[in-house]
C-alpha cells in the first residue's frame, strides 16, 4: 500500500465512525465591533508605536500622501525607493522611483535604500498591516530585502479586529501580515527589534 | 479503556525519546544553577507578558473554546480534510507527499533536495523537522542545513540541543549567547557585546548572504487550510519570510494534525497563538501562501504530510486531544517542573507538559521501569497550570494520569509502582481528592528532613517512593504554591 492510502487508512481506523462535531463561534465575529473611524486610527497608531514602528498621519489624499513620503525621504536622506508596478503615480515623483519592472534582482534590492508600497488591510486591535501582492503591494520580495519599508495605509482599509481583517482577505494570494519591524524574542524572551526583515517600518496613515 | 494498547504498530520514530528516564536527566539539570536562573528569568518574563495581553482580550475564553472545538472537529474529519488539502494544493501548483514515519519523510525531503542539484538548504524553525531529525539525515546525505531562526542558530552554533519549542535557546542567557557567537560565528566583530540588539545584528550579518543565494528552503507550517490549500508560517524575525520567498524551491514538512477546515478558522488561531506564545498582540510576521504564484516566490512547492505516530495518538480517545496542540509553549512557561528542569531533561524534542504527553503518545510506551518516555507522564505535579494556560484547552493533567495508568498496566502487576499506582489512580481520578492528598502530605512534612524520609511514608505511597525521590514537602503544595504565586495565570 502506498504511504497516502496507508496513512489515510490508519486515520480512519483510529477515529472510527465519528460524527461531525459542531463549531460554535461565540467570540466576537467579523462586524461585531463597531468603532468611530477616528478611534480606530488612534488605536492602530498606538499599537504600531508600541511595536517601534514610525507612524505619520496625513489626510487621505494623493497630495497629502506624496507630501508625507517626501518628508520621510528628506528626513532620512533617501533619494530613491523601490516601488511596485501598481503604486499610484501621484505618491512619488518619477526621479525618486526605482520601479520593480522588470523585476529587480536580489542584488539590486539588497542595495536599495528602501521601498514604498500600499497595503490591503490594517487591523487596529493588533497593529497589523497586511500586504496581498496586489499591484500596489508588489511582489513579496520587494518589501523583505530592503531595510526601510514605507507603507501607506488608507483609513478605509483599517478594520477593528482580526476576524474583520481575515474576512477581507483573499487567501489565494500570497499574504504577509506585518506587525512592526522585524523582531525577535529569542534572547531571554524579550522583544528586540531588527533581525532579518526591514528594520525600519514607516507607516503613513492616510485619513 | 482506551484502544491504545491494541493498535497496530505505527509508532513515531526520530528525535522523540531521550536515552535516560526523566528523574535521572532532571537530576543533572537541577544541579545547574545557571540554567535554573536563566529559565526562571525567561519564564517569569513571558508569564507576565502573556498575562497582560490575554487579559485585554474580552472574549478570550470564547476564543479558547472555539479553538478547542475547531481542533476536535478537525480530528473527527481528518481524512476528508487532508484529501481536500491535497486537492487544493495540487490545483494551485504544489505537490503533496505522504510520509508514514520519520525515515520516509527524511528520504522524501532529501530526494527532493537532490533533484534540485543543491547541496545546501536554509531552514525556518520547525518542530516537525526536528522531530524527524532531518538536519542529521541531510548531513549524512551530504546536504548542509542552515537554521535561520536566531534561537536555532544559537543552538546549532553551540552544538547544543533545543530546550523549548518556541525559544530553543531559552536555557542560554545573553552573555552565553555572545560567547557562542564569538567562538563559532565566522567574521563576527571581536568587540561584540551582549546587548540583545547587537546579537540580533550579528545574526543578520551572518545569514544575509545565505538568504540571498539559497536555492532550496525547508519550513514547517503552523496551519494549512483545507478548502483553499493555504499554508501559513507565524514568525518574528523575517527569516521565515526569507525562506518562504527567496529560494526557487520550498519544501514544507507538516504534521497531519495541523490542517484547519476553512480560511475563517484562522481568525481564531491568529488571536490565540501570538498572545499565548510570545505574549504579543501579534507576532511581527505571518506569511500565507497557496501553491505557487507565478513571478512571486518559489516556483516549486512541495508539501510533505507527516504521520510519525500521530495516528497512534489519534486512536487514543483521551490522548487524541494532544494533537490539538498549536505549539505555543504557554504550558512550558507556566510549568513549575519545566521551570526547574528545563527542556533537555525530557529527552524528546517536545519538552514540558505537552511533551510529557505527546512524546509517549507518539512513540508508545513499553512498561519498562527505566524507559525514558514511560517516565515522562510522571514529570508533573498535576498542578493544572498547563491546562489553564492552554489556548486550545488541552486537559494535560487528565492525559498524564491516563498515561500513568497505561504505563502501570503495561508494566504488569508485580511492581511496587503498580501497587501504589492503583491507589494513586483512585486518588488522581478526582482533582479534589488529589488536592486533598497534596495537603495531607504537606501535613507530613515534620516527618521528612533533607530529602530523606525519617519515617516511611504511609502506604500506599511507600511503594511509590521506593522508586522516586520524594521532594521534601514545602510549607505549601505545588498546587497551593502555584495559586498563591501565579494567581495571574489563566
Ligand atoms: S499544549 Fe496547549 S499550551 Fe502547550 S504548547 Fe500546545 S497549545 Fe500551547
Amino acid at each position: 500500500m502506498n504511504a497516502r492510502d496507508e496513512v489515510l487508512g490508519r486515520i480512519r481506523e483510529a477515529i472510527g465512525e465519528s460524527e461531525e462535531l459542531p463549531i460554535e463561534r461565540t467570540y466576537h465575529k467579523a462586524g461585531a465591533r463597531q468603532a468611530e473611524a477616528a478611534d480606530l486610527l488612534e488605536l492602530l497608531t498606538a499599537r504600531l508605536i508600541d511595536y517601534k514602528a514610525t507612524v505619520l498621519r496625513c489626510a487621505d489624499s494623493d497630495q497629502a500622501i506624496a507630501a508625507a513620503v517626501t518628508g520621510v525621504l528628506s528626513a532620512g536622506s533617501v533619494t530613491r525607493l523601490v516601488v511596485p508596478v501598481g503604486l499610484p503615480e501621484a505618491w512619488l515623483a518619477a526621479e525618486h522611483r526605482q520601479p520593480d519592472d522588470p523585476p529587480l534582482t536580489l542584488g539590486i534590492l539588497d542595495r536599495a535604500e528602501g521601498v514604498l508600497t500600499g497595503s490591503a488591510v490594517a487591523i487596529a486591535e493588533t497593529g497589523t498591516i497586511v500586504l496581498d501582492a496586489s499591484p500596489s503591494c508588489g511582489r513579496r520580495v520587494i518589501t523583505l530585502v530592503p531595510d526601510l519599508h514605507i507603507v501607506v495605509v488608507r483609513a478605509g482599509d483599517v478594520v477593528p479586529t482580526v476576524p474583520d481583517g481575515v474576512a477581507r482577505l483573499d487567501p489565494s494570494r500570497p499574504l504577509t501580515f506585518i506587525s512592526g519591524p522585524s523582531a525577535t524574542s529569542d534572547i531571554e524572551l524579550n522583544r528586540v527589534e531588527g533581525v532579518h526583515g526591514p528594520r525600519q517600518l514607516v507607516v503613513i496613515l492616510a485619513g | 479503556m482506551s484502544t491504545f494498547i491494541g493498535m497496530p504498530a505505527a509508532r513515531g520514530t526520530g528525535d522523540l525519546q531521550g536515552d535516560r528516564p526523566f528523574p535521572q536527566a532532571a537530576h543533572d539539570a537541577l544541579a545547574d544553577q545557571q540554567l535554573r536562573r536563566n529559565l526562571g528569568y525567561a519564564t517569569a518574563t513571558i508569564r507576565t507578558k502573556r498575562a497582560q495581553v490575554v487579559a485585554e482580550v474580552e472574549d478570550w475564553e470564547q476564543l479558547r473554546e472555539a479553538g478547542r472545538q475547531i481542533k476536535a472537529h478537525v480530528m473527527a474529519r481528518l481524512p476528508e480534510l487532508l484529501e481536500q488539502l491535497e486537492e487544493q494544493v495540487t490545483a494551485r501548483g504544489g505537490t503533496v507527499h505522504w510520509a508514514r514515519d520519520s525515515t520516509e519523510a527524511n528520504r522524501i525531503v532529501a530526494d527532493l533536495v537532490k533533484a534540485t542539484g543543491s547541496d545546501e538548504v536554509i531552514k525556518v524553525k520547525s518542530m516537525a523537522t526536528q522531530e524527524i531529525g532531518l538536519n542529521e539525515y541531510l548531513a549524512a546525505q551530504g546536504i548542509a542545513a542552515f537554521e535561520t531562526d536566531l534561537a536555532e542558530l544559537i543552538v546549532q552554533l553551540g552544538h547544543d540541543k533545543p530546550s523549548h519549542i518556541l525559544v530553543p535557546a531559552i536555557h542560554k542567557n545573553r552573555t552565553e549567547i555572545r560567547d557562542i557567537f564569538l567562538a563559532e560565528m565566522a567574521g563576527v566583530r571581536p568587540d561584540l557585546t551582549d546587548e540583545p540588539a547587537e546579537l540580533a545584528e550579528a545574526a543578520r550579518m551572518h545569514l544575509r548572504a545565505k538568504f540571498l543565494t539559497a536555492k532550496v528552503a525547508i519550513s514547517g507550517a503552523n496551519f494549512a487550510i483545507a478548502d483553499t490549500g493555504t499554508l501559513g508560517v507565524v514568525e518574528s524575525e523575517g527569516n521565515g519570510r526569507m525562506c518562504l520567498t527567496l529560494p526557487d524551491t520550498l519544501i514544507t514538512v507538516m504534521g497531519i494534525e495541523k490542517v484547519l477546515p476553512t480560511w475563517r478558522d484562522l481568525e481564531v488561531f491568529l488571536q490565540l497563538l501570538p498572545r499565548s506564545s510570545t505574549g504579543e498582540r501579534m507576532n511581527p510576521y505571518t506569511s500565507t501562501w497557496s501553491g505557487v504564484t507565478p513571478g512571486d516566490g518559489p516556483s516549486t512547492f512541495h508539501l510533505v504530510l507527516l504521520d510519525n505516530g500521530r495516528t497512534s495518538a489519534l486512536a487514543d480517545e483521551v490522548g487524541r486531544a494532544a494533537l490539538h496542540c498549536i505549539r505555543c509553549s504557554a504550558c512550558l512557561n507556566v510549568c513549575p517542573v519545566y521551570e526547574r528542569t528545563g527542556g533537555h531533561a525530557y529527552g524528546s524534542v517536545y519538552p514540558g507538559p505537552i511533551g510529557a504527553v505527546l512524546s509517549p503518545l507518539l512513540t508508545g510506551m513499553t512498561g519498562g521501569h527505566d524507559a525514558p518516555n514511560d517516565s515522562l507522564p510522571y514529570a508533573s505535579s498535576l498542578c493544572g497550570a498547563c491546562f489553564d494556560a492552554c489556548p486550545v484547552k488541552i486537559d494535560i493533567p487528565a492525559m498524564l494520569v491516563r498515561l500513568r495508568t497505561e504505563h502501570v498496566d503495561l508494566a504488569g502487576p508485580k511492581t511496587a509502582e503498580a501497587r501504589s499506582m492503583k491507589a494513586m489512580r483512585w486518588m488522581m481520578s478526582s482533582p479534589r481528592r488529589f488536592a486533598l492528598a497534596g495537603r495531607l502530605s504537606r501535613l507530613g512534612r515534620f516527618a521528612v528532613r533533607r530529602g530523606k524520609p525519617i519515617v516511611p511514608l504511609p502506604p500506599p505511597l511507600n511503594g511509590w517512593t521506593q522508586s522516586r525521590d520524594v521532594p521534601v514537602p514545602q510549607g505549601q503544595t505545588f498546587r497551593d504554591w502555584w495559586l498563591d504565586n501565579h494567581g495571574d495565570a489563566r
